[in-house]
Formats: C-alpha cells, structure tokens, sequence
C-alpha cells in the first residue's frame, strides 16, 4: 500500500449523489417542524381574514402586532436558553420587576432616558442573578427559575405595591403605539424585527450559536470539543434578563401603567410559543424563524378568535392543545416510524 | 423537564467535572444529611413561629394557629400530590387550572342537584381531578413527552375549559348547602376539619410513599430511571398513577377550596402550581426525583403559608411573602447542593488513601 | 459436565437483532446447560452486549428465539427475564443512588408483612443474610449513592444471589474489581452452578475465563465463530478465531527517530484520582498510558486537556505553561482530546457528521465572525475523505454511523485542529477489526510525520505494538516506565497491578 497522499487510501470516497441530495433537501424541508407551522400560520391568517371581519383591517394588524410584541422579544433569547437545554421561567416576573421600579423611579423624577437605561441593565443584572446561580452553583435552572420567578414578582410587589404609576408623558406612550409612516406597522416591531434577525445571525451563523445546539444535545461532547458551556449559558441568562427588562419598558409604556403585576403568567405563554415553533424541551434542536411563527400563530389565532366573540379565556384550551399537540405529534410520529422500519426489517 | 436520560451515562464517570447538567441531589454520608435537611426545615419554621410570637404573643393563640392550619391545608393536599409526581422525576404544573375547575363543577354540582349528600360531591371531585391525572398521565407514559411540557399544556386546557363553562359566572356560598360549607370552617376537637383531612392525606400518601412497593418504585424511576427499567419496573405505568394520584388530590383541593371559600369562579386557584412546587422543594424533594418525602412537602407548605401570617404580625410590608418566598427556593436548591458537593469532596478524599 | 444430549437449560437459536442497517447479532446460536459457566468472548463490538441485552429483555430479536427447557421465552421487558429466572449482572452497575442498599437489592420483591407494608427489619435482615454468603460488610441502611464500584457490583451480585436465579448473566463485571473481588464473585458463581444454575460470563481477562468457564463461545462481527469445551481450547486459538487473522500482523508501527519534547507534565495531582503524574512526549513518539481500568489514566489525560480541575502540577506546550483547567486554552496550544467515551464525550450524536466534524474549529471557519454552509461543508468533506469516512450524507446525524466510522469523525474533527500533540484514549473500543488497523496505521503515518501521540489503551497488544515508551499507572501513580524493548505483557502487568510500586 503506497501512501502517496496524506492519510490516503486507494478508494476515492463516492461522492454525494445530486439527485439524492435534492430529493433529501424537499424531504429535510417539509420533515422539519418550522415549516409546517409557518404553512399552519399562513393558512390562519389567510382563513381569518376571509371569514373573520376585521381581521385584516390595518387597525387590527396593528394591536396584534403590538400585543405580540413583548412575548417576541422575551422568546428570543429563551429560543437560545433553551435550546442549551436550560429554561428561563423568571422572565414575566423580571418584566414585572423592571416595570414596577420604572413606575418608581419616574415617581422619584428621573427623566425616562436615564430610566429606560437603567431598568435594561437590571434586567440584565436579574438574569445575572439566574446565571450565576445556574452556572456558578451547577443548580438546574428550572428549580432556580421558579424560585426567581417568585423572588422577582415578590419584589416588583414590595417596590410598588398595588399601586399603579401612569402619569407618563403622552409622547412617550404614544410612540409606544405610533406607527411607520402610514403602515400599520408599529414602530416597536420594527425593534423586535431587529432583534429577532440578531438573534437568528447569531444562533444560525455563529460559532456560539453552533456550539449552543451542541451544548443542548451533549453538554459533555460539547466540553470535549472546547465550548465553554457555563459561559455561554451565563451569558444567555443575562440577555433573557436584559430583554426582559426591554419588554418591561415596552409594557409599561404600551398600556402607560407601571404595575407590580405586569406580565403576570407570561413566561407560560412565552415556553409554549417557543415549543410551539419546534425548540426541544430537551435541548439541541430549533430554529429561530419556527419560533417566530409559532409567536405570530398563537397571537392571530387568539386575535380571531376574539374578533369571532370566542371569550378570551376560553382561547387557553386552544393554546394548550397546540403545545400538545406540537410535541406528542412529533414523538408519536416518530415512535410510528421506528415500528413501521422494525416491522419491515421483520418481514424482509 | 431536562431530565438528561442521556446523560446517565456520563454522570457516573468517576471524577467528572463537567456538572452543571448534573442535576443536585442528596449525596454520599447519609441518613445524617436528609436528617439535618428534614429538621433543617423544621427549625426554619419553629424559629419563625418563635420570633413572631415574641413579637405578638397571640400568633400562637388557638385561634391564630387554627387559621394558619386551615389556610395551610389546601397547600399541604395539592403538596402532597406533587410529591408523589417530583419523586418519580415528573412535575405536575396543571395543578392549580384542576383545582380550579373541579371547584367550580362541585358549585354547579350543587346548582343543579342541590340534595347531593356530600360524600358523593367529595367523591365525584376527586373522579373528576383523577380524570384530568389521567389526561396527563397518558401523554406523559404513553407518548413519552416530557412532563413540564405536557403538563404546561394541560395547565391551559382545563383552565380554558373551566372559563368557556363559567362564561364569567360566579357561584356564591348562596348556591351551596350549608352542610357542604360547614365542611371548611368546622373543627374535630379543635382542629379545623380541613387540616385534618390534610394530615390524615399525608400520613396516607407518606405510608403509601415509604412502605409499598409500587410507592417505592416511583423513588427507583425517579432515581435513576434506566435502572429502573432494566431491573423490570413498569415505568410507564407507575408514572401514569403519579399524575393520577396528583389529578386526584387536586380535585380533592377544588372540593375542599369550594367549601371553605363558598365563592367559586373560573379564575380560582390560579398561579398555585408555582407556591406548590415551592412547598414541595423548600420541603427537601429533589426536583430531579429520587428523594424526599410528603412530610417534608407538608411542612413546607404551612412553612409558606406561616410566613404570610407572620408577616403581618410583624408589621412587614406582607408583599414581601412572594420574595421570601422566592428566595426560600433558591436557599432550599442551594443548601441541597451544597451539601451534595462537599460529600462528593469527601468521597474523592476518602478514595485517594486506596479505600 | 458437557451434556451435549441434554435439553439445555438456556438456549438461543439462531437470533437476530438490527440497528437501522447495521446486524449488531447475525444468526447466532448457542446453549447453556444446568451446572455450567459458559463464556462468550469476542472483541468489542462483536455483539456480545446486545445478546446480554436480548436475554435481559431490553432487546426483542427480530428472527430468531431463546429458549428456556426447550421451550420458546417471550422476553419482551426485563420483568419478564426476571421472571423466567434470568439474573444480569452489568459491566456498569444498575443502582438507585437515592435508595438504600437492602432496596436496591429487593427492589420490586420487598418482603412485606401485614397489609402488604414493606417489612423493612426483614428486608434488611435478608440482605445482611446475603452479604454474609458473600463474605462481605456493607450496612444494609445506607444509600446506594457514594458507594465504590466494586462495592456497588456487589449490590448487583447480592440482587442476583436473592432471587436465585436460574440463570445468571454476567457483562464483563471484573472490569473494576480487584483479585479477591474477583475471587469471591467466583465462589458465587460456582455456588450457583453447584445448585444446577448456568452462567454465562463474558469478559475479556483470558486468565478468568479458563478457571471459570466449562465451554467458550467466540463472536465476531456479530457472527457466531465456535463453541467448544475450554479443555480443548488455547488462548492463542481463542484470540486467533476473536480478531480472525494473526495478531501481530495489526500493529505496524513505523520506526521514527524522536524530535524534540512538546508535552511536558510536572506533579500532575488531582486528589484521590491520581497524584505526582510527570512525564514527556516528543515530537514523533507514540507514549502509551497503560493500566487496569481505574487506575486514573483517562483522568489524567483529561486533566491534561483542561477538561477536569487539578489539585497541583503543570503541563508546559513547546516550553508554554498551559492555562489549567480550559478545554479552549488547550487546543489553542495544540492538544488534542480523542475521549475515551465516544458516544458521550467524542460525539454529538444527535447532530449532522458536518456538524461535529467542524465543531472544533468553528472560529477558524468564521469569516467576520460568521459561518458560511459551504464552508463548513467543504471543510468536513474534505477530513471526511482523508480519513475515509463511510456515510450517505454529510447531513446524516453522526449516530447513524458504525462504531468504526463514528471514530473516524472524531479523528477528523480533531486532526483537523492540526494539533502537536494528539492524544487518544481507547482509541479502537468497539471498532471492527478492519478499521483498528486503519486507525493504528493512522497513529503511526502521524507520529512519523512528527506529531506527539498519548494513547491510553487498555489492550495490551495495542500497547505493545504502537508504543515507543509505555507509562505504567497504578491506582492513580506512575509506577513504572518502560522503553520500547523492556515492554512485554510481564512487566507492563507487573507494574499495572502494582506488585513493583514501592520500588519504582
């Protein structure tokens, strides 16, 4: 055996067949989650603009833009949190928290610039708190979520109370809501879009966000490769509470009220949007655009369906049957498959 | 939940340092550690019974005690059940959505057949509440989803069902008899009849937890849930009764809730699931499964419930309780860790003089 | 003994088990008789584990049937082998950490009392009764969590013991244990087999299995090779049928002159674990870390990688001290890690074989910051074929692979960090036979061209046939370090077992 060629062999390898690659693309496509909830996205959107009056109305694409809107943002880097196999269930209560020390420090006459500021930075130092204690400490971040997510709520309650701060200037609150030029499209989508293609470049077109699924799928192969695992989540933990306090921000100025109960019960709705749109409970695997969608879903089909006169809190049995159904379809599917191949193998 | 079946291999590689995925749980010397944790929490509560009643002496009148016992007992049941579904590495987040609608069914229960003789009400709560465990439990064992998942789906379902039947209708302590209502404020030799349903509650699951099999079984799966497998456990079905237990005992809470507070509506019991979770792990059960016990849960659950009366009693701010809360949690996790570490430390010393 | 003529106690016939398209088992056949230990011996990956796992009832075979007294066994849980009287002893122990050792063992069984309660004074005396059979003190009362592995192996021993079994499995369960560990779990063995049990013990210790066994079967490639009386049997023929040609032929090792010293390791320490671990790789040499398992060499690679703490000691790069404790730090400086644990530590097994061939060198990738498909794509075809790796599709999850070709990804993904230093632990467990030679050969085209080579190996030929410089350790120490012509099986076991380790 000659080696003429580093490492090399006789054989050449075969190459990867064309047609093969082409048909297994069209398959990858449509076996992949987030395409069939954009196509589920779509086929509401369309079927509710037909049947349902109003829906389309730029009026309405505006509110349903800007109800969205927070749940968006906080999904962003949740998507990343949890596709490392962590979770951030502290979220809503960091908005709370975020929104009610705003009301504060407005009451105390600093001037909203400064406080938009500083309320970022102690969301980010919120999730500071998680990290350290999921990183530093190796505790499991659903334990230390809950934990915060009380902590956190519990603060925001003994910063303001049960009062309400609304006496913010008018031109803050209505740029909360004002749109772009004559669209309907409200400025503060503009800065989720914004972030939401940062998140995607970063999660999709980086080393970190690589290593991010490797972590999730096998933290220990991970290390083995040279990701440095706890640093990446701490980081993560800390963007969750930063844009968590951005979203309070928004809040606030959204509905011109800072309140200790802000985005009460949002974290739920945020996990379920985020496992909607394909991101494993169990780490390694999602797409930021699935995520997207499954945002978008779940606000025009709960938009709808309240434009159709369905009461609001009955939408919940619709959100709870998507999430179950996004994941036991998927393992069902898969259990089926596995039988069906053991089943041929038996016979052939 | 992240239960890293797939990582089991790796958490037995000697001298590993890549945790963080490890999940904490009670390691290496002993009955001594889950002795100093069990009492742990029990000195917390004596320490924080003691304080306020030197502060005001009359936080431990009858009355006061009774009160806090009562306002406790919902907690301890919806604890317990919780327990049972933790210990076999599940959790169980539609507690507080089936507590509120089996509430709610046992008002228009009584709407509708006024003459329902209580026992049967009782009964057909706790049915309904073991239905909803069995909705949960057939999508966790059978379609092998993870539990928070499901059970955050559910958490939706049974609340949005109890909304689109109440249709905003609220049911007053008028819409029941007396008899049924008696049921929350009575007491059996002084004890509140609720707390005493609540203890005879733990004492049974706590019995059923340690001295049978199949309860025993559910701290094997919750351990380590491949052995578990391999050593013959019927997993799937041992954690399908867990949620069932679970379901069951919440719909005894609804039952219960509804007697005690007379005015039911479809937002009722919303947000428990959370301080339950709380009391279970300030209690000392691993959120990872494999260990604790329903007592523990029990005490942390009147230890929830005594920080918001004491709290008052001493004249502080009480929307401080949910951050204490909160940073009781975080304490409970990081004791447990703490603990776990240094035994880890002091087997590694042990080995190196070639035990 | 042999009773050729005899309905056999346990049989399987002609059994069958697929993974996607790999045959882990192909039609293999063989018998177990009452009062007889029966060894299958076979390389790794020769199927062994995957028949342990059809008689455990973890696998159904796809064709094939196992048969108990002549007839048919339906195994389609681990209840059901409990049940028909089939105890399995893993290599890795089946423990709850969080339940006491008197529960591990009756788990399920618990003797109860009134009301079906668990009698724990009965169950803890049931288990100081079998500790006693095996001549051992372990408290009943305490957790099973903390134990050492061969203390936790006795819990699986005990369990086997309590529900006298029928037939007893045993997966190389002395990878752990110490010579009077492994004479006491013999005693059992016999015991059983004195009460008409059969047993069937795998492992890879030729010496065990000439005293223990009656009758050996060999495997290879998941194929059934013989069975034949031990009596009639050699070693040499026994390894001869295991690899299916001559072994010396697998380990060509080309003479290279040795270059200057990269890797340098002062007072390695990490308490416990090992302790004062010094030695040097040059440029072009292969050293082999050898032992038995456990005594600390995977540690100390790992150590050396950055991937565990260290209590004391330092690893100095071409002269440059490395920052300790940093994976990052150390393939910056030239390392290389291949793990000992493939499936764990070497792969991602869920991803794409792009994915983790390129997972170590994503920076370097990067344009701007970012990575392109098609870069990526040509990078991991490109290491692919150099080391002729066998897939359908790039895109293909990595676990979809065999064994030999997942480890050939794993060499790929870091030789294409361009390292100095390689090192590789195990670096041929539970490959084929074809693609062993292919990485020996491999190891050796790449020490002559002047990379430093660490290998741990626990196959002594491996270690004799690669090796310039063998490093001895014992129970976390190097006890003894021998060149290229001191190396033989003696001294390399001599010093592995300690029997030298105050002299050296």
């Amino acid at each position: 055996m000659a080696h003429d060629t580093l490492y090399a062999h006789p054989e050449a390898p075969a190459p990867e067949p064309g047609a093969r690659r082409a048909g297994a693309l069209g398959r990858a496509l449509f076996t992949r989650w987030d395409t069939w909830v954009v196509i589920v996205l779509a086929l509401v959107v369309v079927g509710a603009g037909a049947s349902v009056d109003g829906f389309a109305g730029p009026r309405n694409t505006q509110f349903l833009l800007m109800d969205i809107v927070a749940i968006a943002l906080i999904a962003l880097p949740m998507t990343l949190i949890v596709i490392t196999g962590e979770i951030d269930l502290s979220v809503a209560s960091t908005l709370g928290l975020c929104s009610a020390v705003m009301g504060q420090l407005w009451v105390a006459g600093l001037p909203l610039e400064l406080i938009v500021v500083l309320v970022i930075l102690l969301g980010a130092v919120l999730g500071m708190v998680n990290g350290l204690f999921v990183t530093k400490f190796g505790l499991p971040s659903l334990a230390v979520t809950i934990g915060t997510l009380a902590a956190y709520r519990g603060l925001s309650f003994v910063v303001l109370g049960d009062q309400a701060v609304a006496d913010f200037p008018r031109q803050w609150t209505d740029a909360a809501s004002s749109t772009i030029g004559g669209s309907p499209v409200p400025w503060s989508v503009l800065i989720a879009v914004v972030l939401a293609v940062a998140f995607a470049v970063v999660l999709h077109w980086t080393p970190f966000g690589r290593s991010l699924f490797a972590m999730g799928n096998n933290a220990e192969a991970a290390t083995f490769a040279g990701v440095s695992v706890n640093r990446a989540k701490f980081w993560l933990f800390v963007a969750s509470g930063a844009v968590a306090g951005l979203a309070g921000v928004y809040w606030t100025l959204r509905y011109a009220s800072a309140r200790a109960d802000n985005g009460s019960g949002l974290e739920l709705a945020v996990v379920a949007a985020v496992l909607l749109g394909g991101v494993s409970i169990f780490g390694g695997r999602g797409t930021l655009l699935g995520v997207l969608a499954g945002v978008l879903l779940l606000g025009s089909l709960r938009n709808a369906l309240q434009l159709a006169d369905v009461p609001a809190d009955t939408l919940n049995v619709v959100t709870g049957a998507l999430l179950i159904t996004s994941v036991v379809v998927p393992n069902v599917v898969g259990m089926a498959r596995s039988w069906l191949r053991q089943r041929r193998h038996q016979r052939g | 939940m992240k239960t890293s079946e797939k990582h089991a291999g790796a958490q037995r590689a000697a001298g590993s340092d890549v945790d963080g995925q490890r999940p904490s749980r009670r390691t290496g010397f002993g009955r001594r550690v889950l002795a100093a944790r069990e009492l742990g929490i029990i000195v917390a509560l004596t320490l924080l019974v003691a304080v306020t009643t030197v502060v005001n002496p009359a936080f431990l009148s009858a009355q006061s005690v009774r009160d806090v016992l009562l306002g406790a007992s919902i907690l301890v049941i919806l604890a317990v059940g919780q327990t049972v579904v933790i210990v076999s590495r599940n959790i169980d987040l539609s507690v507080g959505a089936v507590l509120g609608l089996v509430a709610f069914a046992t008002g228009k229960l009584f709407g509708a057949a006024p003459g329902t003789p209580i026992i049967v009400a009782v009964l057909v709560g706790i049915a309904l509440g073991a239905a909803c465990g069995v909705i949960n439990g057939v999508l966790v064992a059978a379609a092998r989803v993870p539990a928070l998942v499901i059970t955050l789906g559910t958490l939706y379902m049974f609340r949005g069902i109890d909304h689109s039947w109440a249709k905003g209708e609220q049911i007053n302590a008028a819409d029941m008899p007396a008899g049924f209502l008696r049921l929350g404020t009575s007491t059996l030799l002084g004890t509140p009849l609720l707390a005493v349903i609540a203890l005879a509650v733990v004492l049974l699951v706590g019995a059923y937890l340690q001295s049978y099999r199949s309860g025993r079984e559910l701290y094997a799966i919750g351990s380590e849930p491949n052995a578990a497998r391999l050593s013959g456990i019927p997993v799937g079905r041992r954690v399908f009764v867990a949620f069932v237990v679970s379901g069951a005992m919440a719909g005894l809470a609804g039952v219960l809730y509804a007697a005690r507070f007379g005015t039911i509506d479809a937002t009722v019991g919303t947000g428990i699931e959370l301080q339950v979770v709380a009391a279970a792990v300030v209690g000392g059960v691993a959120i990872f499964g494999g260990s604790g016990s329903v007592y523990g849960a029990a005490v942390g659950a009147v230890l929830l419930t005594t920080i918001g009366s004491s709290l008052a009693v001493l004249r502080i701010n009480p929307f401080w309780q949910q951050a204490v809360v909160g940073g009781l949690i975080l304490a409970a996790i990081g004791l447990e860790r703490l603990l776990a570490v240094r035994a880890a430390n002091r087997l590694r010393g042990r080995t190196s003089h070639g035990a | 003994m042999a009773r050729d003529d005899a309905v056999p106690l346990l049989a399987v016939r002609d059994v069958t088990k697929s993974f996607g398209a790999v045959a882990a088992v192909d039609g293999v056949s063989f018998a177990l008789h009452g009062g007889e230990a029966h060894a299958l011996v076979g390389e790794n990956g020769a199927g062994k584990s995957t028949i342990v796992k059809m008689l455990a009832g973890v696998h159904r075979p796809d064709s094939g049937v196992i048969e108990m007294d002549g007839t048919p066994l339906a195994l389609g849980s681990p209840a059901d082998a409990r049940a028909a009287g089939i105890a399995i002893i893993y290599q890795e122990p089946t423990l709850f950490p969080d339940l006491s050792v008197a529960e591990n063992i009756f788990m399920g069984r618990q003797p109860v009392g009134r009301l079906r309660r668990i009698d724990k004074a009965v169950m803890k005396a049931e288990a100081e009764k079998l500790f006693d059979r095996l001549g051992v003190h372990l408290d009943p009362d305490r957790p099973a969590r903390g134990l050492s592995i061969a203390d936790q192996q006795l819990v699986e021993i005990a369990k086997a013991l309590s529900v006298d079994a029928r037939v007893l499995v045993m997966d190389e369960p002395t990878a752990a244990l110490s010579g009077v560990e492994v004479e006491r779990l013999f005693a059992v063995a016999r015991t059983l087999c004195a009460h008409g049990a059969a047993v069937l013990f795998i492992s890879h210790r030729f010496n065990e299995v000439f005293s223990l066994c009656e009758r050996i079967t060999v495997m290879r490639d998941g194929r059934w090779v013989s069975t034949d009386p031990t009596a009639d049997l050699t070693v040499d023929q026994v390894v001869r049928r295991m690899v299916g040609r001559d072994v010396s032929a697998l380990f060509p090792k080309e003479e290279v002159e040795p270059g200057e010293v990269v890797l340098d390791v002062r007072g390695l320490t990490r308490h416990g674990v090992f302790s004062d671990v010094t030695f040097s790789v040059r440029r072009g040499e292969i050293v082999a870390l050898a032992g038995l398992v456990g005594a600390g060499r995977s540690e100390v690679v790992r150590a050396v990688f950055g991937i565990d703490r260290l209590d004391a000691g330092e690893v100095y790069v071409d002269g440059v001290r490395l920052h300790a404790g940093s994976p990052a730090a150390a393939m910056a400086a030239g390392l290389a890690l291949v793990p000992e644990d493939r499936r764990q530590q070497g792969l991602v097994m869920e991803l794409s074989i792009e994915r983790n061939a390129t997972l170590t060198r994503l920076g370097a990738l990067a344009r701007a910051g970012l990575l392109s498909g098609r870069g990526e794509r040509r990078a991991a075809r490109e290491w692919t074929r150099k080391l002729q790796v066998k897939y359908g599709l790039l895109a293909d999850a990595v676990g979809t692979l065999s064994g030999g070709n997942q480890q050939k990804v794993v060499l790929a993904k870091w030789l294409a960090t361009e390292p100095k230093v390689l090192i590789v632990d195990e670096p041929t467990r539970g490959i084929d036979v074809g693609t062993k030679a292919e990485v020996h050969r491999l190891m050796s085209q790449l020490a002559g061209q002047g990379m430093a080579v660490v290998m741990v190996s626990s196959e002594l030929p491996e270690v004799l046939g690669m090796a310039d410089r063998v490093l001895v350790m014992h129970e976390g120490r190097v006890t003894a370090e021998l060149g290229r012509a001191e190396a033989n099986e003696e001294t390399v076991m001599f010093a592995a077992t300690g029997q030298n380790g105050t002299a050296a």
